[in-house]
């Protein structure tokens, strides 16, 4: 094993940042419905490559800038949560039949992506591609950056609105004993319409943002899960800031493990961090 | 028997030369029983979903494709190492799960999901495989029937009997029982005495071991090894549906949904199909999930045909007895301490429910556990049944220490309880939940000897009408009879009776008190949580009364309830 110069290994440790702010993009989604509403949605992954894919199509052959393509891509993911979790609701689905239903849907999604779009890779070549700036030894790549910043804008806001606002008191209050809550007036069904609306939304974002700096191909869509689910469990069930620090703190690790192993060994580290978890905190979760 | 004789009846396909078309197709159905119903093992039997199966059975492909291809081990020697192989796997991903207390089953579903990618990250990156692939074409396969197509088939028809009994007897057996209660309550469970740790393992390693077997004979019935062909989403999600479409409370539900998506799938194996192919097993997944969560062999069926074959009234009272006609009370107890607590604490985030208690119970008394709410009464009893773990303090029954027992051991050792709010196994008849609490409580009979023992307790409850229905058709008086009934039935030293009167209508309380002195009769040691306070004077032997955390006040109910700190305690201070 050589050991990698400072440099490298900083540049590596931004690198974990970047890549870290989209498991905690991803996670968001993903753990405020398992947390608020307990509904464990596979789907969320399927739907951020769908999104990821239209956005490639819009902008690669529309022609249209990839940021734009978010004026569309948020309202019809946004519209899709809903349309998923009426669906869950309308049948009661118990949250671990969620994961199964959800599990086939990303397989239907992951078939029509396959279907229109193929089995090949794709890459979007968009202004941003390509461009980076320096600080000082480090490079910054520019669309990573905007992944970072969407995700902090994203977490923070998710935040402050559980916080402050009433609708994220109600939700708050509908996760921690619903029949309750739904005594002193708060309306369960519309306010999980409107969390899963806001975390399809989300879907949406990351899909935009994996566009940016991934290539794409359909079965992509299972590699991200196990990571992804590891920063939710690591940052807590329902929490809005957590899934973005425990993402980071995973982006880290695994690009630190890749300076100085073979980057093939990166999906290792995710896995490691949660069983040590579980071990030595069992209760945590 | 049955699987048995369809078996050898399958046996003899070989032997009339068909094309070897319908040997691998035949091979592929059986494939798929397997892998279906050894999923269902752990999966439909206790509720924990496991999307890792593709991982299990894949360390059964390299183990192998790895023993049989690079160090050339005779094949069949292979069979058994990939099947310890695997299960090793399992069991030890389960002793880290299964030891966290609440969202264990989603996050065993989604490690086992991650499992199956870092076992690939391992496979690829290690020179057990290291890239390529594995060819096993050269490995030499004994021949157990006169074609190459034939041998597998013979090997996979075995398995698939072999392990179809497997399920078939766990299912008839007390870890199956233990396992069907884990899915509705894994908590309850324990506390009745399943020991669920232990269960949920062994299954998952029954489990894992199967598909590792199977795995094993596709390495070499596909010749060509690749980690990116093996470790896939396509494995889980496959044994997922024919299970569910199934039925995964029935051993033969997942074979016969194996057997219907065999079918469909490989009716048509051109390769622009295999999209819509996947298409319509995600569609037919969620399609079973929404409109027919139990699956085909679902419970109507499963109660349709119980019904139809219990003969009536098997009921052999005499053998338990649980009260003989015309006993003669009084005869209670030597009057020694039967559980001694003392200094018992326990925490809930901060809140002290349990702030240094120390009590005793004397055996064959009734004792009357009074207190505002709030005070400590329902944390005491969930501590002793060992729901939760005390933080510090001792509690001595029979004058062994039991406070860092497993709550299934103190179950064991005989102490049963109710919980305020009745927790029934919602998916057993009201028969087998009580028989589930004869076979593990301190009674520990045998199946035959519990369901006598559960027809007489429900007698006794005045519930044997309705014994094969299930507790969501119950109302409130009888489900609260039920949780008595299965309290009972565990054959206890030590009962535990958390207000299991109210919301009762005065009658239906008459009745109650007169069962509860009829159990303590028969020597059972009763502690009395209730707030219905002409019952505790009516009942107890003795009162301790409990506030924020601490005993208030011990003693005879009317000394007790005169003295003037326990008025306050429950109305207030007294203002002149």
């Amino acid at each position: 094993m050589t050991f990698p110069s400072a440099t490298l290994l900083a540049q590596s440790a931004l690198s974990g940042v970047f890549i870290g702010s989209l498991y905690g993009l991803l996670g968001l989604g993903l753990g405020l419905t398992w947390g608020l509403l307990h509904v464990i949605n596979l789907a969320h992954f399927a739907f951020a490559f769908l999104a990821a894919y239209l956005c490639y199509q819009l902008a690669s052959v529309g022609g249209m800038d990839p940021l734009l393509t978010l004026a569309i891509i948020v309202p019809l993911f946004a519209a899709l949560g809903v349309a998923v979790q009426w669906l869950l609701a309308r049948f009661s689905v118990s949250p671990l039949n969620s994961l199964l239903a959800t599990f086939g849907l990303a397989a239907i999604v992951e078939a029509g992506i396959q279907w229109v779009w193929t089995a090949d890779f794709r890459k979007l070549e968009s202004v941003y591609a390509g461009q980076k700036f320096r600080v000082g030894e480090l490079f910054i790549p520019v669309p990573e950056l905007m992944t970072l910043l969407a995700a902090l804008a994203l977490s923070f806001g998710i935040w402050a609105a559980m916080r402050y606002t009433n609708l994220g008191r109600a939700l708050r209050a509908l996760a921690e004993d619903a029949p309750v809550a739904a005594a002193f007036g708060i309306n369960a069904k519309a306010h999980a319409l409107v969390l899963a609306g806001v975390c399809g939304a989300l879907a949406g974002i990351a899909g935009v943002c994996l566009a940016l700096g991934f290539t794409l191909t359909p079965s992509q869509i299972y590699a991200w899960v196990g990571v992804v689910f590891a920063a939710v469990m690591l940052g807590g069930l329902g929490s809005a800031l957590g899934p973005l620090a425990a993402g980071i703190l995973i982006g880290v690790s695994e690009a630190v493990t890749m300076a100085f192993a073979s980057p093939s060994w990166a999906p290792i580290v995710s896995f490691t961090l949660l069983i040590l978890l579980l071990l030595l905190r069992p209760e945590r979760s | 028997m049955a699987i048995g004789a369809a078996g050898a009846a399958l046996a003899v396909v070989p032997l009339l030369h068909l094309p070897a078309f319908y040997e691998s197709f035949l091979y592929l159905v059986f494939h798929w029983v397997v892998l279906a119903t050894s999923w269902n093992i752990l999966s439909g039997y206790s509720g924990y979903f496991s999307f890792g199966h593709g991982a299990f059975y894949g360390a059964g492909v390299y183990t192998t494709a790895v023993l049989a291809g690079t160090f050339d081990m005779p094949f069949l020697w292979t069979l058994p190492v990939a099947g310890v192989v695997a299960a090793l796997l399992g069991v030890a991903l389960g002793a880290v799960v299964f030891r966290v207390r609440s969202v264990r089953g989603e996050l065993f579903a989604l490690l086992t999901l991650a499992v199956t990618f870092v076992l690939a990250t391992i496979v690829l990156n290690t020179p057990i495989d290291g890239g390529p692939g594995i060819y096993l074409s050269g490995v030499a396969v004994p021949a157990l029937a006169p074609t190459a197509s034939g041998t597998f088939y013979v090997l996979a028809l075995a398995l698939a009997v072999g392990t179809l009994a497997i399920a078939r007897s766990i299912a008839k057996a007390p870890l199956g029982t233990g396992l069907f209660a884990i899915h509705d309550d894994e908590d309850a469970a324990e506390v009745i005495g399943v020991p669920t740790y232990r269960y949920k393992l062994v299954a998952l390693g029954v489990s894992c071991a199967l598909a590792g077997i199977a795995g094993g004979i596709h390495a070499l019935f596909i010749a060509y090894v690749t980690a990116g062909s093996t470790f896939n989403i396509t494995v889980p999600l496959t044994v997922v549906l024919m299970s569910v479409l199934g039925g995964t409370r029935h051993w033969a539900g997942p074979a016969l949904g194996a057997t219907a998506i065999t079918l469909l799938l490989y009716a048509s194996t051109a390769a622009e199909q295999a999209v819509a192919g996947k298409a319509a097993t995600g569609a037919i997944l969620v399609a079973a999930v929404l409109f027919m969560p139990d699956g085909i062999l679902g419970l109507r069926w499963a109660r349709r045909r119980r019904a139809a074959s219990r003969p009536e009234a098997v009921a052999d009272v005499t053998m338990v007895a649980p009260l003989a006609a015309g006993t003669v009370p009084a005869v209670v107890g030597s009057g020694t301490t039967l559980l001694s607590v003392r200094g018992l604490r326990k925490a809930f985030s901060g809140v002290q429910a349990l702030d240094g208690v120390d009590i005793d119970v004397r055996d064959g008394e009734i004792l009357g556990l009074l207190g505002p709410n709030g005070s400590g009464k329902s944390t005491l009893i969930n501590v002793i049944s060992g729901h939760y773990r005390a933080d510090a303090g001792s509690m001595r029954f029979e004058g062994v220490e039991i406070a860092h027992w497993r709550a299934h051991r103190i179950a064991g050792a005989g102490i049963a309880r109710t919980y305020q709010i009745p927790r029934p196994f919602a998916h057993l008849t009201v028969h087998d939940n009580v028989a589930l609490a004869a076979m593990f409580g301190a009674a520990a009979l045998d199946r035959r000897r519990a369901d006598a023992a559960a027809a007489a307790w429900l007698l006794f409850t005045g519930l044997a009408h309705r014994e094969q229905a299930y507790p969501g058709e119950l109302n409130l008086h009888q489900t609260k009879f039920l949780e008595l009934a299965r309290a009972l039935a565990a054959k206890p030293r030590l009962l535990l009776l958390d207000e299991v009167l109210s919301g009762l209508t005065p009658a239906e309380i008459d009745g109650a008190v007169d069962l509860i002195r009829r159990i303590r009769d028969q020597g059972t040691t009763i502690v009395l949580v209730e707030h219905v306070m002409r019952v505790v004077t009516e009942l107890s032997d003795r009162i301790v009364v409990l506030d924020q955390g601490r005993v208030l006040a011990e003693g005879n109910a009317t000394d007790v309830m005169a003295r003037d700190d326990v008025a306050i305690a429950y109305l207030g201070v007294v203002h002149a």
